[in-house]
């Protein structure tokens, strides 16, 4: 029989009949399933049945308005250029409406009008998706613990598109849909708001995004190294431990002193994972609302060092009184 | 299946990394790393050997001209129409005419701004304008000596670099224009545009900053002056203009952010270099040029020489520095044409007419007397 050995030689499970999973209440799945090598390569070779249901159509649905307004859009500023679209497509963007609309509801559709009805639809989509992902786990009998996460990461987004421009009281404030557009906007973000790099909570942010990865590879290293001898099956260990959890128990305590259990792994990686954006979007949240120049903050607060002077005091030119030399 | 998908695999892999190699534009080591900051503050300008090789060969100063003999007698008395430097010997005068050809039009000569017929003739628009750059360069070397240009001063070279119109000019940029009625909202920016490093970032910057004496010294500056909120701030799109303005700087002079600025803070002025005094400075002698010298020859120019929107071409850092922060290599250029350093006798001075299409050939202007 084959086994997993290591990660170039993967092993594809093919069921004679498709596998349908358990019996569930309402059982609404779509389509014919069928097996793929392709499919396989990244996950289960068996593709569908899928679930619909009324929210996965509606989520679906709204998400297609959404992804069809902003592409126009994109189109459209190229002149409808089918060259141009492809050339320009990681530059073009639609972007929110203009400051002086403030929060008007409907400014005209060229001038944020679109940007506002696409964020309607595009949060709709979300948030009927988050709901879909909770009824699906209760419906299973699942804990919550995948939509929560998600919710984590839709406490973001909120907070970037709706919360914040709400509380600054302008939906300019929010961020443009395209791909280079919206990098340039975080980083003129930062330099708008004195170096995000001293907001404490984007601090956190990193802290946890970075430990994230670091969580991620420690254990998906651990099991792919002791699935040989079962650790895969690495939930049943958590109560019935075998081979393969006690070896990679016993790794960690030989390298590092200290080893999670196969229960406090996942705990570890879901707390990180979620308060990476659930602290960046209040570090988000508390820029230009509550704290309008991160570095003076920090200098106020002790945080920023300060190093010595390495060129004589420069002086802003503009203090300088006019007609004297600077 | 599965041999199709590794050979497809392989060759998409094998042709992203082809390209990657090719187009990515790579510099590569050895490094010419130089420390401007305080040790540990990533004050650092990076830049390559090769480049600083290719940047100081680029921008070499052209050996001034031969000195003649001082004296004889004044240009104005032996030429007519001699209106900006009419004091100078006319043997100065014959000097720097010559070097102005091999600057701006080593390739035209004379005739290039000179009707042959008679030099004094203002009926070509290059002469005319070039009476106009006289001025401004002897504007630069003397107003703007201690602010910007120091001792090396500028020539025509340090922008024309032997091309009638110099390598870097700008015009206002009316982005793309719908022709549709489905008008998108692309805010002036989200277009890769080589001014603002390929950047999405809003491309009108010079437009916006570069344009008028009159910009408030506050435009360019987007960040709050106390931790807190105190007043309504900035938007972010004012952000934007700023980062791709300094992008363009950045480009214009070849060096990275912390040459003028510790990116700790860019705002502080306590953290910057002084070579961030000396940028504020050339942003307003920037606009100086551009609204007093340049924008005025509007009617001077024919359509030809315009922008899409009817503008003049118009100065910005790049025009003079080409790539290098400090231009033709920091060459005391003005050190051997005086005459150019020379406060500017009067600014308004009309910059000469155009002759008169109907009645060739054309009288020329009164000479000055």
């Amino acid at each position: 029989m084959a086994y997993y050995q290591n990660i170039f030689t993967q092993v594809q499970v093919r069921p004679v009949t498709p596998e349908l999973g358990i019996p569930v209440a309402t059982d609404k799945r779509l389509g014919k399933p069928f097996n793929s090598y392709l499919f396989g390569l990244f996950g289960n070779g068996q593709v569908g049945p899928i679930y619909g249901g009324y929210l996965g159509v509606l989520s679906f649905a709204c998400g297609l308005i959404a992804f069809e307004i902003i592409g126009l859009n994109m189109w459209a500023s190229v002149n409808w250029d089918p060259v141009q679209f492809v050339r320009q497509l990681p530059w073009l963007a639609l972007e929110p409406p203009l400051p002086k609309y403030g929060l008007k509801i409907l400014p005209p559709l060229a001038e944020g009008g679109w940007w506002l009805i696409t964020g309607f639809f595009l949060t709709t989509a979300i948030l009927l998706w988050w709901l879909r992902l909770y009824r699906r786990a209760r419906a299973l009998g699942l804990g919550t613990h995948v939509p929560w996460a998600f919710a984590s990461a839709i406490w973001l987004y909120l907070v970037l598109g709706f919360i914040r421009p709400v509380l600054m009281g302008s939906w300019s404030e929010a961020v443009p849909f395209g791909i280079f557009p919206h990098l340039d906007w975080t980083a003129a973000f930062s330099l708008r708001y004195g170096n995000l790099f001293y907001n404490p909570f984007h601090m956190l942010s990193i802290a946890f995004l970075y430990g994230s990865t670091l969580l991620f590879a420690m254990h998906g290293a651990t099991i792919l190294a002791c699935s040989r001898y079962g650790a895969e099956r690495e939930i049943d260990q958590i109560v019935d431990r075998g081979t393969g959890t006690e070896r990679a128990a016993l790794f960690w305590r030989w390298t590092m002193g200290f080893n999670a259990t196969m229960e406090s792994i996942h705990r570890w990686a879901w707390w990180f994972a979620v308060l990476t954006t659930l602290t960046g979007g209040i570090g988000i949240l508390l820029t230009g609302t509550v704290v309008d120049n991160w570095y003076l903050w920090a200098v106020k607060h002790g945080v920023a060092p300060s190093y010595p002077q390495v060129f004589g005091p420069i002086v802003d030119p503009s203090s300088v009184v006019t007609g004297v030399k600077p | 299946m599965r041999t199709l998908l590794v050979v497809a695999g392989a060759v998409v892999a094998l042709f992203l990394t082809i390209a990657m190699l090719g187009t990515a534009g790579w510099t590569r080591p050895p490094m010419a790393g130089q420390q401007i900051g305080y040790r540990g503050t990533g004050m650092d300008l990076i830049r390559t050997r090769a480049g600083n090789e290719a940047l100081a060969e680029a921008n070499q100063a052209p050996a001034p001209a031969d000195p003649v003999e001082e004296g004889g007698e004044k240009a104005s008395a032996v030429y007519q129409n001699v209106k900006v430097l009419g004091d100078l010997s006319a043997d100065n005068f014959n000097r720097l005419m010559v070097s102005m050809t091999e600057w701006v039009s080593p390739e035209q000569g004379c005739t290039y701004c000179h009707n042959t017929e008679n030099m004094a003739d203002d009926s070509l628009y290059q002469k005319r304008v070039a009476r106009r750059m006289l001025q401004m360069t002897q504007h630069i070397n003397s107003t703007w000596k201690e602010k910007h240009v120091h001792e090396a001063g500028v020539t025509c070279y340090t922008c024309h670099r032997g091309n009638p119109v110099p390598a870097n000019i700008w015009f206002e940029n009316p982005g793309p224009n719908a022709k549709s009625g489905f008008i998108a909202r692309n805010n002036g920016q989200n277009v890769a545009t080589p001014e603002v490093g390929l950047t999405s970032l809003p491309y009108g910057v010079y437009a916006a900053f570069y344009a008028h004496k009159n910009t408030p010294d506050d435009a360019i500056r987007v960040n709050a002056q106390s931790a807190l909120p105190e007043s309504k701030g900035k938007p972010i799109q004012d952000a934007e203009k700023t980062f791709a303005l300094m992008i363009s700087m950045s480009q214009s002079l070849g060096v990275n952010c912390t040459f003028c600025h510790n990116t700790r803070s860019v705002a502080q002025w306590g953290e910057s270099t002084p070579n961030r005094v000396t940028a504020w400075h050339g942003i307003r002698m920037v606009r100086d040029l551009n609204e007093d010298y340049l924008s005025p020859l509007a009617g001077t120019f024919p359509p030809n020489r315009l922008g899409p929107q009817g503008d003049v071409p118009k100065v910005n850092c790049a025009t003079c520095h080409n790539g290098a922060n400090k231009p033709l290599n920091g060459a005391h250029v003005v050190d051997a044409y005086p005459e150019l350093a020379k406060p500017v006798a009067s600014a308004d001075m009309p910059a000469g007419t155009p002759a008169q299409p109907a009645t060739p050939p054309a009288a020329p202007p009164a000479p000055k007397p």
